[in-house]
């Protein structure tokens, strides 16, 4: 039976390598030095589509909200096996918090039709809320399987699924339409293919959708429908603490472990 | 019920035995209330769970609100966020706090996205005050200001939620103290009805395995981590050895749990473990605020790294410019020596 999934990506900066030049001297964020890359998470969830599509047949739709740069990502997804791509880019969304977001994201899935999976990475590198895939569930009226790491079956109009705890695992069974926050542990993303790679070089067929073209409501979207704001941003400043210079030799080293004895520290 | 200024703490049990992310948040949210002269309420979805509502009560609460209901024996988000979605709608708190466990952070945006408000994940912070805004020049009074590391913990970010309300934020295990229990204070101990819709039950549990943590760091006196600079899980032996000889836990940065050095439940930082050791010893950590946000209330710190430039050592008591597979083995040696 075909399955028609949606996978929610997003482009964000590659905060795990941040450089020198990624901060300026204020403390600001220099976003211009630092690489965009594919949310690494969202490569899982893009991955557990195409393995339903592989078996079940279907159709994979990434969905993505972000500037026109972003069409990266969704070109990356088209090349690793993905069937149809979609932007949303619009003045309209910028400065927008997760529940804005996830606002923005469910109408454009409302314009894309029926469909029996959303997948979206548990979170993305630049913020770690994971907040998005559960708003976007709510918004949806779906249920929400989150940290999903294995996809066990599909049969009946139910997916069975396992889900990574704080410690731990649970296996749910749950009817679809549902959607799946999926965690790093879940099974890599496949290569780009050089065959797809050549085929949507020229034209990748990607469509671009604005705020009036998914039917939304102005009030809600971006910063107008984000009821969080930024206070302060603070540039982490280091306070020096009084320290001493422990030499790595055998005598250095001893002459520590006696006076973390002598000073009750440990033992 | 118009809106009030109470601070309500979402309580979080399991078999019986309330969560310590829970009494943590419990202890932040008087402190919270007391400020905003408000009340603090415990909310506690589960199945018979009242027996528990009495200690949260010693734990500061002024109300305790307890839904008890077959079909919320194990936690599942839909109908556990039908009871919080209700009892928002209908007592208007102020203030929401969950724990950011794989529980509240899937419970808390689910409620938050249906009461249409704001949510701020993994607060280090929780603090009243007030806001200018530049979006209206309105001066809002007394909000909860939401502190949390952003962007890869390279900044700081002060969040505030000026108009809509509650005010959300979930707090990983750890970062809040708890308070002893108080067992001569009194509150009001009040059952609430709930009621579901079909489509709550969509989810069915089938299996659960949940492991007792073997790890304890949050009440180790001495742990010692490991980061990227230990190379390989070889290294790790290195850190291991170090830690039982001085009779620790282990921790890891990160970056080594990212890399899969090491098992996440040894995590270290805002996403892990906050932890305030007698003695931590940081192993080729270089020190990003995301691991100092976890560690660096500890007592005693003592930095071994090769790069004398790193971080780490700005906030370490004794610094080790060296190379690991020298620096820990002359410091296990040294221990077993002592303990001869």
């Amino acid at each position: 039976m075909p399955f028609r999934s949606i996978v929610l990506v997003k482009q964000v900066p590659d905060t795990k390598n941040i450089t020198g030049d990624a901060m300026t001297p204020e403390g600001t964020v220099n976003r211009a030095a630092l690489p965009a890359v594919f949310n690494p998470e969202d490569l899982n969830a893009l991955e557990m589509a195409l393995r339903i599509k592989d078996r079940e047949g279907g159709e994979v739709v990434v969905l993505t909200m972000g500037p026109p740069s972003a069409t990266e990502v969704l070109r990356e997804a088209l090349y690793r096996g993905a069937d149809r791509a979609i932007l949303l880019t619009d003045r309209k969304f910028a400065g927008a918090d997760t529940l804005a977001t996830s606002y923005t994201l469910a109408c454009a899935i409302g314009k894309i039709g029926a469909f029996d999976f959303v997948f979206a990475g548990r979170q993305a590198i630049d913020g770690d809320t994971a907040q998005v895939g559960p708003q976007t569930a709510e918004k949806l009226g779906i249920p929400q399987i989150t940290y999903a790491e294995s996809i066990e079956s599909v049969e009946g109009g139910h997916v069975v699924v396992r889900r990574a705890l704080d410690r731990g695992s649970e296996l749910v069974r749950c009817s679809l339409p549902c959607l799946l926050t999926v965690v790093g542990s879940a099974p890599a993303a496949r290569p780009a293919s050089v065959r797809r790679r050549i085929a949507y070089k020229r034209d990748a067929g990607i469509e671009s959708w604005t705020a009036a073209d998914i039917g939304a409501e102005e009030a809600r979207l971006g910063m107008a429908g984000s009821p969080t704001q930024v206070h302060k941003i603070n540039f982490v400043v280091l306070e020096g603490t009084e320290s001493k210079d422990v030499k790595p030799t055998a005598e250095g080293i001893a002459a520590l472990v006696d006076e973390l004895v002598r000073e009750y520290v440990i033992g | 019920m118009s809106e009030t200024r109470n601070v309500w703490v979402f309580v979080e049990q399991d078999e019986g035995k309330t969560a310590d992310v829970s009494l943590e948040l419990m202890s932040k949210g008087r402190e919270l209330a007391d400020e905003l002269k408000s009340e603090l309420w415990a909310v506690l979805p589960g199945d018979g769970v009242g027996a528990l509502a009495s200690d949260l009560v010693a734990r500061g609460a002024d109300r305790v609100l307890y839904a008890e209901h077959r079909e919320l024996r194990q936690y599942r988000t839909l109908p556990y966020a039908r009871v919080l979605t209700a009892l928002v709608a209908e007592r208007r708190p102020y203030i929401l706090l969950f724990g950011a466990s794989s529980v509240g952070r899937d419970l808390a945006p689910r409620v938050a996205s249906a009461v249409r408000s704001g949510l701020t994940a993994d607060c280090t912070d929780l603090q009243i005050g007030d806001f200018e805004s530049q979006k209206d020049k309105q001066v809002y009074k007394d909000l909860l200001l939401q502190i949390r590391p952003a962007f890869g913990g390279n900044l700081i970010a002060t969040i505030v939620n000026p108009k809509h309300r509650p005010q959300m934020a979930t707090v990983r295990e750890g970062v809040m103290r708890q308070r002893p229990a108080d067992a001569s204070r009194k509150g009001t101990i009040e059952k609430v009805p709930c009621s579901f819709e079909p489509g709550d039950f969509a989810l069915e549990v089938l299996s659960r395995e949940v492991r007792a943590s073997t790890v304890k760091l949050k009440e180790a006196p001495v742990i010692v981590s490991g980061g990227m600079g230990v190379g390989d899980a070889e290294g790790f032996a290195l850190v291991r050895e170090l830690a039982a000889a001085m009779g620790g836990e282990v921790g890891a940065s990160r970056a080594a749990v990212d890399a899969g050095l090491i098992a996440k439940e040894h995590q270290v930082g805002q996403t892990g473990t906050t932890v305030r050791p007698r003695l931590y010893v940081a192993a080729g950590i270089s020190g990003a605020i995301q691991h100092r946000a976890g560690m660096a209330e500890s007592s005693k710190i003592i930095a071994v790294n090769t790069d004398p430039d790193a971080p780490i050592f700005q906030i370490a008591h004794y610094r080790i410019v060296g190379d690991l597979a020298q620096v820990l083995p002359l410091m296990t040696a040294a221990l077993r020596e002592k303990a001869k």
